[in-house]
């Protein structure tokens, strides 16, 4: 099976890619071997939130003290500033609306009530210009009883910290009744399904919410609402008589899977394949080329193209893989950037910088990964499968995995 | 006696220790979403594995309001067995005797006989009213339910009678496992499928004696008849395979995922031998026209609008590319996507009077999806769907083998590769 690019891994950096190929009219397919990590989504991408410990105002000024290594080093500032440019605009086109500068970070509240700096947000949440101060002074947060995945207490505490007085209160509605009979189905997307199913739902829990906010000047929500269509946060943002504050829930995250689903449909209706659930067992190699992969589902009809990108993600989707012993790349089997000394992959106070967090895919200034020492020509790395950065601590998980994809396209596309 | 916990006895040959506990694979049960009293693939599959590892007594028998349709498994991100790992809990664990009801539904090779022999008295006796709500009040086969048709010649017989002669006149061939409803219900889907084969250069035989797949013996826990009927197709497989050299093609994308993985996975039946070869026919097309074996020629004045729904199984063995591949060939076709959803029948679970409701609710978006594409027709590859979708929608059914048949022009085909 013959396509132009083939892209192994699904997630927030193979979807971007593959877009960007696919809108350059590029026969496209993506391999992915599950749901991928946008099912955690928070709702909001950093660019640079911390360096050295310290919050970042500005990340584009800030990348250019980040060491040699880091991949915004290796794209290039004057390139991760156009293609920061570009990246919501990409969004966008899949009908995912962001706001954000990558000049200045903005702050989002976040399920620990604490302000933190971001990028991009989502316009499901609330995009605030300082962190030192909520607009508000008397706010009420509200909860589904029964509910266990927003944690209303730590929201109260964050926010006492601002000097606003908050109030928390339970509500029950009989629409939830049924999907409270087990507990542990009472999850966010199964109460967003709920939502999704008809306006009278919304209509009446719209009316309840806001009798229980009389006297408030804010509402705080869990973000539990709109999975399969974004009607839903703006229709209960018009019925809502104040304010509106949405705060993620424990993963899987509403807006999340909804930007999955609409990422995924806008690569599709540009003639992307996707594969989903399906394994990149081997590759066939010549002359320093990848020339094709044999995938779990297909067996002996290999797929083949001219450029392949291995987004494969970092140690938890398994793009990288440490034994007790052994440092390596399960797919391709690919060089690793990281220490062959397993006693060095730990610093022992857990909170500090973990060497390991900074391990990837060995890769050329192209962004062409290694095997055996030399590059591949036809073979891109791109998002979190890089090494060089250690994304928890920085806050720069999903700009390295927005901003590598899409140079890396423009490599493939050059 | 009951085991004490430290022995190794609670270790478990499946993999549900490889769960993480992310949820994502609850998003995509399509039962969950219909049905709360369904505790959902997370609990039902890997939570509580390790619950009726320590005490049998765990097993909760709403575990067989799962409908195999393996959407867990294609969302889950670590590769957890979520589905085989429900079913072989009901397996090992559930202490529910399938019931009369049961039996009838999963039987589909001795009713099929039965049924297809008396076709002319069967069909119309089914599908009266009074009769329908007889079978749902004593049998809880819902009323609303509508049998498919049984043919009045069986495939294998008018394979014998008209199509046997002619297949040894080709240089190359295969065997075609045509499964229960071809045989029974549709013989005219396993005429296309010879049709095409021939026009492809490949003689068509059957197997030696092919037993029904035992999806539906599986289903309904009737296990010992589904090994039993498994080992004997492995064995039917392995003369056509190993010993004749001939690839094994079907049109069902139920029954050839079941003995493909569940033949291995649910019932320990061994399959290594066969597995490889046994594929469905789209597949097998696909791949000869993708290496530059063959080519398709089309009439040139078929024309229609079509839509392609991906079965569960078909999801889950990825293989609807090969299809839809197949069906944008032809050049008159004006192909329109549906967003892969479950249909609700999962074979003989939207059968059941108890299910009924579950059954729709579940295929409630499928259906919306059909009604306003204003398609000619759908194509599928799986027999349960179509006759859930056309029990449920106002449009008609097609396999994509049978509209290929509908649109090839075989003179031409088969001129490209005599000269």
């Amino acid at each position: 099976m013959k396509f132009d690019n083939i892209i192994i891994g699904g997630g927030l950096s193979g979807l971007t890619c593959g877009i960007k190929l696919a809108e350059q009219g590029k026969k496209c397919a993506i391999v992915s071997s599950g749901q991928s990590a946008i099912h955690f989504f928070s709702g909001s991408f950093d660019l640079l939130g911390k360096l050295n410990g310290q919050e970042v105002k500005n990340p584009l000024e800030a990348i250019k003290t980040l060491p040699d290594a880091h991949p915004y080093q290796r794209v290039g500032i004057k390139n991760i500033a156009r293609l920061a440019v570009e990246a919501p605009q990409l969004l966008d086109r899949a009908g995912l609306q962001f706001s954000g500068k990558s000049d200045q970070n903005h702050f989002v509240l976040t399920p620990m009530g604490i302000m933190k700096p971001t990028w991009l947000t989502i316009d499901d949440f609330t995009r605030f210009e300082q962190n030192d101060v909520f607009p508000w002074k008397k706010a009420v947060i509200l909860n589904f009883s029964g509910f266990l995945d927003f944690h209303t207490l730590f929201v109260q505490d964050g926010l006492k910290k601002y000097d606003v007085d908050v109030q928390i209160k339970n509500f029950a509605m009989k629409e939830f009744e049924a999907i409270r009979r087990n507990p542990s189905e009472m999850r966010s997307t199964n109460i967003a399904k709920v939502f999704d199913q008809g306006e009278d739902v919304l209509n009446e829990f719209a009316q309840k919410v806001n009798q229980l906010s009389e006297g408030f000047e804010v509402v705080i929500l869990p973000a539990v609402f709109g999975l399969f269509t974004k009607n839903v946060v703006t229709d209960l943002k018009s019925m809502i008589n104040k304010p509106l504050v949405l705060i993620p829930a424990i993963p899987p995250s509403v807006p999340g899977i909804r930007s999955q689903i609409l990422l995924r449909k806008r690569f599709e209706e540009l003639g992307g394949t996707y594969f989903l659930g399906d394994i990149v067992e081997e590759g066939t190699f010549k002359n320093n080329r990848l020339v094709a992969v044999q995938t779990n589902n297909h067996g002996n009809i290999k797929l083949e193209a001219d450029q392949f990108v291995l987004a494969s993600g970092s140690f938890y989707s398994k793009g990288i893989v440490a034994t007790r012993d052994k440092l390596y790349e399960p797919i391709l089997g690919l060089d690793i950037d990281g220490d062959i000394d397993s006693e060095k992959w730990l610093d022992e106070k857990f909170f500090n910088d973990q060497p390991y967090m900074h391990y990837g895919v060995k890769t050329d200034s192209g962004f062409r990964a290694l095997k055996n020492g030399k590059p591949i020509e036809n073979l891109f790395a791109a998002g979190s499968v890089l090494g060089g950065a250690n994304a928890l601590k920085e806050g720069s998980g999903a700009g390295i995995s927005l901003l590598t994809s899409l140079h890396v396209a423009e490599q493939i596309l050059k | 006696m009951k085991k004490e916990i430290f022995e190794p006895f609670n270790s478990s040959d499946n993999n549900f220790e490889q769960c993480v506990k992310c949820t994502i694979c609850t998003v995509y049960c399509p039962v969950l979403e219909v049905n709360p009293d369904y505790p959902g693939p997370k609990q039902s599959g890997p939570d509580g594995e390790r619950l009726r590892l320590k005490d049998p007594n765990f097993f909760d028998e709403s575990l067989k309001l799962c409908l195999n349709c393996k959407r867990c498994e294609v969302a889950c991100p670590h590769g957890v067995k979520i589905g085989d790992i429900i079913q072989l809990a009901r397996i090992k664990y559930s202490k529910k005797k399938p019931k009369v009801r049961d039996m009838i539904l999963a039987n589909t090779d001795i009713v099929g006989t039965m049924a297809s022999t008396f076709a002319p008295i069967v069909n119309p006796i089914v599908a009266l009213k009074p009769v329908r709500l007889i079978m749902d009040g004593v049998l809880k086969i819902d009323h609303h339910r509508i049998f498919p048709k049984y043919a009045g010649m069986r495939f294998e017989t008018w394979y014998r009678r008209y199509a046997a002669s002619k297949q040894n006149d080709f240089k190359k061939h295969v065997s075609y496992f045509h499964g229960c409803y071809v045989n029974y219900n549709f013989p005219k889907q396993g005429k296309d499928l010879i049709k095409i084969m021939n026009a492809a250069g490949y003689g068509v035989h059957l197997l030696e004696k092919e037993k029904c797949c035992g999806v539906a013996l599986i289903s309904n826990n009737l296990i010992k008849q589904a090994t039993k009927q498994a080992r004997h197709n492995v064995e039917a497989f392995k003369k056509s395979i190993v010993d004749k050299n001939m690839p094994v093609i079907s049109t069902s994308s139920t029954c050839i995922f079941t003995i493909r993985d569940e033949y291995p996975h649910l019932l320990g039946v061994k399959n290594d031998e066969i597995r490889d070869k046994s594929e469905l026919a789209t597949r097998f097309l696909f791949r000869l026209i993708d290496s530059g074996k063959l080519k398709l020629v089309f009439k040139k004045d078929y024309r229609k609008r079509i839509a392609y729904h991906t079965p569960c199984h078909m999801e889950k063995l990825g293989w609807s590319i090969y299809s839809t591949a197949l069906l944008k060939m032809i050049p008159g076709i004006d192909f329109v996507s549906l967003e892969s959803r479950c249909c609700g029948i999962a074979g003989t679970y939207g059968f059941k009077k108890e299910n009924y409701k579950t059954s729709q609710g579940v295929g409630k978006p499928l259906f919306d999806q059909i009604e306003s594409s204003d398609v000619d027709f759908v194509a599928t590859d799986c027999e349960t769907c179509k006759w859930q979708i056309e029990m449920s929608t106002a449009k008609k059914v097609e396999h994509p083998i049978s509209i290929l048949a509908e649109a090839l022009d075989v003179e031409a085909t088969v001129k490209l590769w005599q000269k």
